[in-house]
Parts: structure tokens; sequence; C-alpha cells
């Protein structure tokens, strides 16, 4: 039996080049962490990124890795797993890169539903390209490409995941290094593809984007983590929860309105119909916390399956392939000496 | 006249047909051109390549031509939504589908409307004379009926009521409308058939796998066919029948079948990959006329065979460029829209060093171009069209047949080199189709793949110093863990480095990995008159007019020699040396003179550029005239 495998056998020589303070680090410190907890042989596992800040990720990770073009690693990544169906595969990809120049790959990935877990790093602007707006920047946002204020409205990556056919969607913030690893480790173990949000501050093109939650303080009144099986509660002494008001989510003080935990909402992630889901995925800040965790997960076929057991059942029914036999196929005629 | 029809012994024109009747012996041709045309519906495909089937199968050598209307629902009867195939079939050395046509059927006054210009004086035309009606005839702009008027003089018109007599011939045995209206081609290739006498066992043993769970259309086509060849024999319409000649000299022996382009690459594929014991992955995005790679891979799973339909080319050849990173033999296949939109990650694949083949089925362009139609004009877009120095192999197929043998070629230079390899076909070999002798599988070029195992001294850029490729090492495999991607390389690590002397030098690796390819590639063969003053240089698909003009010309005592170039980049060793040894040369190609530019440049010679676009093949007879010119001034 090889020795157990420590976080650091998951870290790559190579020198790390975000900027100091990048919410990066954290996400990657998470990741070896992750991996290390599943101990993922490090020949089994492959990244593969875009372009981008965070799409550097790979080459700090003693895994094998792939930095391809911007916005196209889904392809990449499908690719690989098609070919070997058993590696662990990641994608990391940045704001622009999944849901801008990347978004046509991202939608197709969701519904092809191969068992690969895309990291998207939310921060809300360009970072490599130096601060232009995103398709996640709010409307309004003054950039150095929108220096009047940025007049398209924004996308939200979880609802547009969800909507794709994303069979696991969760979201966590860059600073709760024990949240991103278990959420990894969930995703790892998902049959399916797996798509997770991490709220990731620039400190230096964006700082403060997801400022309500970055602070572990502010987290409790700003967030409401997500829990199968619990009632929807937040808050400091989790006295706010979740409430179905007709069609509507709205927020109750259970102390204040008088109101009892067993009239929230309970969180149910492995529900077939994906109301609830896109529901809290839609909620927005500062009208309602971030919902946090794992919005969904549900079982479907999964796409590299599928692919192997057609081939495999082709190839059952009429014999594996023989060139002499296909080259010799249809009618064919003599000729003689 | 071109050459082709000119060697046969014409049918006596001034004898009219009364006259005629009597002489029952077939008359013997040497090459002769047919063109079948009608409406989309009305099966043209199918009647000319079973019967270019049946002639192949009876000795004769075939080349054919597809063209399809540009609209698949054009309306009925239009012009638009005419359907042709054409074949010419001769004892031997038939490199092209022909120029002029001898014999045309045509099923409705569209496709006799549309087609006329391509018959020669004195052509047969065998028309369906029942959709003559007011109506149709209006559609295509014929103020009165063509086999009424004099319209068609100086043609041999056979009005021949197809529609009816195969309703008379069906409705007996109760078979349905519709399928009496499909069942027409094979009363038409029933009466062709008669026409060159050809046996129809060979269509009928078709029929018989074809619709082997429809037995109501087997009869019904079987009785189709049999009406048609009937009233051939029984009618006293045709003066005549005809014969091909027999070859003078035998075929070289083995087994033979008919295929088109698009399935002589997808064969190729297979074959490579099996020899070279990969996994077969395609990416691919629909596209004509590309698709049909697509759809022959993917009906191929029996093998080691992955078929990715993606949602866009870009993503077709980023999931290619993944699974050959993950170990597959990885094909990608479009046509230059979608070529335009891999040239990204094509870059990537020249700058990550991994095994690719790209196949562009060209057609005219810019933008959507002539989607149905050929062309050539894709030859800068493959050699240059990815930003920075991007050098890669790029090869040209030159017939149908041909398509086979440069598959398996872009596998194994790209296993060898490490390095994407484009193929260069078109609309016209793709769906052009020819007998091809199957060859065995011994007589294929070695064709090996090896993944890079050993953990000791690993480099990811460490090349092998004679090809300069470097290792395939693949996920999976421990020790190897590495990274690559688009940024610039570090000789030998792999690592990143964007540094000044290192990207230099990478550079040039890079370009000499693609140089030393030339090391590895047959000399040219230099064909008809070595000693000519003038040498005729193609590539792609002109091979078949270029050859035979060449041929032609020299039979008439104009001395020329021809090189056809398959190998694009590199280019080979000996050209530019033999180029110099001729005092003109001419370049032939289905666009604005690109390997012609690309030559003039290189070599510095003065070639001359004969450039045809109008979406169709060279004819024959259009490269024998420049010939003549350049040989006379
Ligand atoms: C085809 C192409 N277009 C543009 C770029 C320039 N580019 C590189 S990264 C990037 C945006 C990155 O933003 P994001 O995906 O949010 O990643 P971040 O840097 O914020 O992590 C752009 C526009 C490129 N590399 N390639
Ligand atoms: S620019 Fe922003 S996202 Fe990029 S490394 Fe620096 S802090 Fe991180
Ligand atoms: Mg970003």
């Amino acid at each position: 039996m090889a020795e157990a495998l420590v976080r650091k056998d998951y870290v790559s020589d190579v020198e790390v080049r975000w900027c100091v303070g990048c919410g990066d680090y954290g996400i990657l410190k998470a990741f070896t962490v992750a991996m290390a907890k599943l101990q993922l042989p490090r020949e089994k596992v492959v990244i593969v990124s875009g372009i981008g800040c965070s799409s550097r990720f790979p080459y700090y990770v003693d895994t094998y890795g792939f930095h391809s073009v911007h916005g196209r690693a889904p392809s990449v990544a499908t690719g690989v797993k098609l070919t070997q169906p058993d590696l662990s595969v990641w994608i990391v990809t940045g704001d622009g890169d999944a849901l801008s120049i990347g978004g046509n790959h991202f939608i197709h990935l969701m519904r092809r539903n191969p068992d690969i877990n895309m990291l998207l790093f939310n921060n809300q602007i360009y970072g490599l390209t130096k601060g232009q707006a995103s398709p996640t920047s709010p409307q309004g946002k003054i950039t150095k490409s929108t220096p009047f204020g940025l007049i398209d409205g924004p996308m939200h990556p979880l609802p547009m995941a969800l909507t794709a056919g994303a069979t696991f969607v969760a979201r966590v913030p860059d600073t709760d290094n024990a949240m991103i690893t278990d959420v990894l480790i969930q995703a790892h173990k998902h049959k399916g593809v797996s798509f997770v949000e991490i709220m990731q501050n620039c400190n230096i093109f964006n700082d403060g984007a997801w400022f309500p939650i970055a602070k572990k303080a502010n987290r409790a009144e700003n967030s409401i983590v997500l829990k199968h099986g619990e009632p929807m509660t937040f808050g400091e002494n989790n006295s706010k929860g979740f409430r179905l008001k007709g069609m509507d989510i709205e927020i109750v003080d259970m102390e204040k309105d008088g109101v009892d935990v067993s009239e929230l909402l309970v969180h149910d992630m492995y529900s077939k119909d994906a109301t609830l889901a896109f529901k809290l995925a839609n909620l927005q800040h500062p009208e309602f916390p971030y919902p946090l965790g794992v919005f969904r997960q549900i079982e479907a076929p999964v796409y590299e399956s599928g692919v192997s057991k057609q081939e495999h059942d082709v190839a059952e029914k009429l014999g594996r392939g023989d060139v002499k036999k296909m080259l010799h196929s249809g009618e064919t005629w003599e000729v003689s000496v | 006249m071109q050459k082709e029809v000119s060697a046969k012994k014409a049918p006596d024109k001034s004898s009219s047909i009364d006259e005629d009747r009597r002489s029952n012996a077939p008359e013997e041709l040497d090459i002769t051109t047919i063109r079948f045309a009608g409406d989309s519906g009305d099966g043209m495909q199918l009647l000319g390549t079973r019967f270019a089937n049946t002639s192949a199968v009876f000795g004769e050598d075939v080349m054919t031509l597809a063209e399809y209307p540009a609209e698949i629902r054009a309306p009925a009867g239009t012009i638009a939504g005419v359907s042709g195939f054409q074949l010419s079939m001769g004892p031997q050395d038939i490199y092209t589908a022909g120029d002029m046509v001898d014999v045309l059927v045509a099923m409705n006054p569209a496709a006799l409307k549309s087609n006329l210009e391509h018959v020669r004086k004195d052509g047969i035309l065998i028309v369906n004379e029942d959709t003559f009606t007011e109506k149709n005839l209006k559609k295509v702009g014929y103020e009165e009926n063509p086999l009424e008027n004099s319209a068609l003089a100086g043609y041999r018109v056979f009005p021949v009521g197809i529609s009816k007599m195969t309703a008379t011939a069906l409705e007996p045995l109760g078979v349905e409308r519709e399928q009496i209206g499909k069942s027409k081609n094979l009363f038409a290739l029933g009466l062709i058939c008669w026409l060159f006498n050809m046996p129809l066992d060979n269509t009928l043993n078709w029929l018989k796998t074809k619709f082997s769970k429809k037995p109501e259309v087997i009869k019904a086509n079987t009785e189709a066919l049999m009406a048609g060849n009937k009233y051939g024999d029984s009618n006293e319409l045709f003066v005549t029948s005809y014969i091909i000649k027999q070859p003078e000299h035998k075929k070289q022996p083995g087994t033979y079948r008919y295929l088109n382009g698009n399935s002589a690459l997808s064969m190729g594929l297979i074959t490579a990959a099996e020899q070279a014991g990969l996994h077969l992955f395609l990416g691919s995005y629909p596209i004509t006329p590309a698709s049909d790679v697509l759809h022959e891979l993917s009906r191929h799973k029996e093998f080691p065979v992955t078929t990715f339909q993606a949602e866009d080319e870009i993503a077709a050849i980023g999931a290619a460029i993944g699974a050959s990173y993950a170990g597959s033999l990885a094909i990608t296949s479009t046509s230059g829209p979608g070529m335009a939109l891999k040239t990204e990650f094509l870059g990537l694949a020249v700058s990550v060093e991994l095994p690719l083949v790209v196949i562009n089925v060209m057609r005219g362009g810019p933008s959507t171009g002539l989607p149905t139609k050929m062309e050539q004009s894709d030859l800068f877009q493959a050699l240059w069209s990815r930003p920075g120095e991007s050098p890669l192999i790029v090869l040209a197929a030159n017939s149908p047949k041909d398509c086979f043998d440069t598959a398996i070629e872009a596998c194994r230079l790209t296993l060898k080199y490490m390095t994407p390899v484009i193929i260069l076909s078109d609309g016209y070999i793709a769906n052009g189709s020819e007998a091809w002798r199957i060859p065995s599988l011994d007589e294929l070029p070695e064709m090996k793949a090896q993944f890079h195992t050993d953990a000791e001294k690993f480099h990811p850029y460490q090349r092998d110093p004679k090809t300069l490729a470097r290792p395939w090492a693949i996920p999976g495999t421990a020790g190897l863990e590495h990274r690559v991607g688009g940024l610039e390389k570090e000789d030998i690590t792999g690592g990143v480095d964007q540094s000044p002397e290192n990207h230099e030098k990478m550079v040039h690796y890079r370009a000499e990995k693609v140089r030393r390819v030339c090391a590895d590639i047959p000399p040219l063969e230099i064909e008809g008159n070595p000693v000519a003053d003038l040498l005729v240089v193609g590539w792609g698909s002109s091979y078949g007019a270029i050859t035979r003009a060449v041929m032609n010309s020299n039979n008439d005592g104009v001395p020329v020699a021809s090189v056809h170039i398959k190998h694009l980049s590199p280019l080979p060793q000996d050209l530019g040396d033999i180029l110099k040894r001729y005092k003109k040369v001419l370049i032939v190609e289905n666009n604005l003179g690109q390997l012609w530019t690309l030559l003039r440049s290189i070599y510095l010679v003065d070639a001359k550029l004969l450039s045809k676009v109008n979406g169709v093949p060279f004819k024959i007879s259009e490269v024998e005239n420049k010939i003549r010119e350049m040989v006379k001034g």
C-alpha cells in the first residue's frame, strides 16, 4: 500500500503568480486539501482551464493540467473524459471565461452531464486583462471599459447552470476554506456534471465585490447555508429564516414575527423538481442573504457512460470491428490475373 | 468536342432512325459520359450510383460527380431543385467525371433546361416526357414544349413516358402511388442498362439487401427496373445499343469496390487507428460537404471509435485536442467556415505539440459561399490562418480513392511528428466516386504510436533528436504528471517561459520539426513527357483533369509533363529542382492563384496560372487548351 498522500504532494513546484491577497490562493489551498482528503492518485487527476487569472490554476497543482484557450476548457475536458472516463476531470474557469466567451460551451457541458467538475471563480471582473466589466459585473459598475457605468445587466451563473441541466449546483465563498473543501469533495463524488460557483475576491481590480460575506463576522447575516433536510435559517442566532408566501420566498424573523421553525422552508437538494433550487439561485443580495452550499444534486444519465455503453453494445452486437471486413464490406468484385 | 469523346466511334449521324432499325449489333464506345438529372426527390443520386456501380462491377473504369441542389427543399420542378449525377466510364484511365455529356437523362423540364449546356452537340437526350406539362414548363420559363419545337435540334432526343410506363407496370401489382413515384428512377436505370448492355443482376442483388425488410419495395423496384429494360428491348425508338470497349491491358488483380472521397477518408482513419492500436476520436459539427465523415464514422462503433457532435466547430476541435492529450488518435472534420472557427485551437495544438488530424472538405467561399460546390481556395487558410508562427503539415487528397491514402499518411505523420496535420479535400472528390482496389493490410505504411511511460528523467518537451517530436505522456501515467498549455513553453521542461531567447528557440524548433517531414515523403512523380519544355503543376482534385489533359496532349504530339503535389507543407524536397528543369511552368488550381503565389515566392519561378473559380472542377479540355496555348506561345 502506497503511503498516504498529504496536501503538499498536490502542490507543484511552480511559483504562484497571483497578486498578493487574491482570493484564488484560498481556493487553491482548499482544493489541495480536498485532494488529500480524497486521496486521489495524482496521475488520475486532470485540471483543464481556459484563460484568465483563475485559469493559471492547473500550473500550481501537481497533477495533469491543461491550460487551454479562452472560454473553451469544457470542450477539452469533454475530450479527455470521453477518452479516459476514469480520470477525475476538473475545469477551472473565470466569469469572463465561462460566461462570456465560453457561454455556449458552458451550457452544453451542463446539458450533456459528463462526470466533470467545473469551478467558476467569479470575481465579477476581468482580472487578467486588468479590470474590464465581466458578464457578472453589476449594472452601473465603473470599470476601465465602462468609465461611465456599465449599462448591461448581469448574468447569474447558478440559475444558468440549473436551466442548462446541471445535476450538481453549489456556491461557496473563497474565504471559507472548510466549506470549499467540503463542497469540492461532494462535487467529486457526484456522478455527473458538478458546477461550483466560487465567490472570489479580486483585490486589485474589484476589491470587495463579495464584501458582505467575505468576513466571517458578516457572514451570518448576509448568507444562508443550505443544508439538506434542515429548515432554512440564518442570522446571528439562526433566528431568521425563509418562508414561502404564495409563490415567493420571504424572510421571517422567528422571534420578532412569532414564527415557528416548522413554518420555514426545508432544503431538499435531491428534489426532482428544480423549482426550489431555481428560486434560491435567483435570490439577490441585499434583498436576501446569499444562499451558499449545495443547491441541487440529482441523479441523471452520465454522458461518457452512455457513450461507452453504446459503443460497447454495438461491438457486442456486430462483433469487434475488423479492418479487412470493413474495407471489403458492400459490393465488391474481383479482377483476376 | 472533348478528347475522350472524339476517341469514340461516333454513331452514324446522317442515317435516319428508320434506316438503322435493323442494325442490332451494339456499337462499341470508348469513354462515355452520362448525366442523370431530375428533381431532388427523383432519386437521381441513387440512380447514378447504381449505374456507376454496375459499370464498375462490369469492369469499366468509372469516376462520378454528384451535384446536389443548394436548397434542400427547393420547390419541386424548379431549376433550384435539380439534383445531378454525372459519371464517365471507359475501359481505362478514367480520371474525371467527364467534360461534355454524351447521354443526358432528364426527368423533368428543369433538369433538361439546366443541364443542356453540358451536353455535347449530337448527344443523346432521354427525357421523361410525362413531366413536360404546361405547368412544369412554365415553372422553368419554357414558353413552348422543347420536345415539340426545334429547341433541341442537333441533339438526338428520345422522349420516353417514364412516369406513365412505371405506373402501368406497377399499378396491376397494387403498388401505392407514392411508391410508383419513387420507382421511376429504377425504370430509367433499367432502360440505361439496356442501352449500354449492362446486366441487371447487380442491381437486383442490391435491392434484395437494401430493402430486405420491405418485400413490397423490392417487388415494385424490381418490376420498374425490368419494365425499363424491356422497354428498351422491345421498342424501336433507339437505333442501337452500346457497349463499352474492353480494356486493352488488365487492371491490377485484386478485390475492388467503388467508393467516394468522404467514405475513403473515414475508412482510412479507422484503418490508421487500428494499425496504430489507438482509439479513434472524431469531434465534429455538421457542415456540407464534410458531414458524411461524421456520419460514416458514427456508423462504425464496432471499432474503438468515438464520435462527438459538438456544439460548434470550436468545441469539436477542442474535444479532439482533449482526446489527443488523453491518448486517442484525434480527428476533427469540417469545411471552410468551420475551419475559420477552429483556428485558435489549431494554434494551441501546434503549441502543445499533440497529434491531431484536421479535415477540411473545401467548398466555395468566402463566408457561406457555395456550400454544395467545390473550390480549392482554402490553401492559404490551411497554411497560415493561425496567430503567430504556427507551422503544421498540410496534405491534399487528389481523388476519391486517394482520400484513403491521404488519411493514412496524415495519421502516420501526426503520430510520428506530434504536430497537427490538415487534410484538404473538396466537394468534388468528397461526393465523387471511383473504383478502388482494396489494399491488403501489409501494403499499408507502418503506423506507430508510443505513449511515454518512463518517469525517469521525463521532460515533457525533450525532443526526439531525429524527428524533434516531444513525448506523448498521457494522463493516468504515474510519475509523468505535468502541465501543458498555450503559453510559450520552456525548452525541454515545458514550463512557462516567455524569455526572448527561449521563444526564438521554440519558434525555430516548431518550424524545423515540420521541415524535417520533407525527408520522410516520397519523391515527386513526373507524369507525361519528362523532357518536355512545359511542366503542369497541380494539387488536390485537379489531378484527374490535369493527368488526362497531359496524356491527351502527349498523344497528340504536344509534349508536356506534370507533377501533382500532395504534401503542401512542407513542400517536397525535390520540387525546386524539378521546377527549374522546365522552361515553362503552368499551375492549375480552383482559386485565384494560391499555390501559384506560393511557388513563385519560394522558388522564384515565373509560373503561369490557369485559374477557375466557378464552383465546378476543371474540364480536361480547359487544361488541354491552356497546354496547347503555352506550348505554342
Ligand atoms: C480569444 C481571446 N480573447 C481575449 C483574450 C484576453 N483575455 C484573457 S483573460 C480574459 C478575461 C478573463 O476574465 P475572467 O474569465 O473573469 O478571469 P479572471 O482573470 O477574472 O480570473 C480576456 C478577455 C484571450 N486570451 N483570448
Ligand atoms: S488581478 Fe485580481 S484575480 Fe487576478 S491575480 Fe490579481 S487579484 Fe487575483
Ligand atoms: Mg473574472
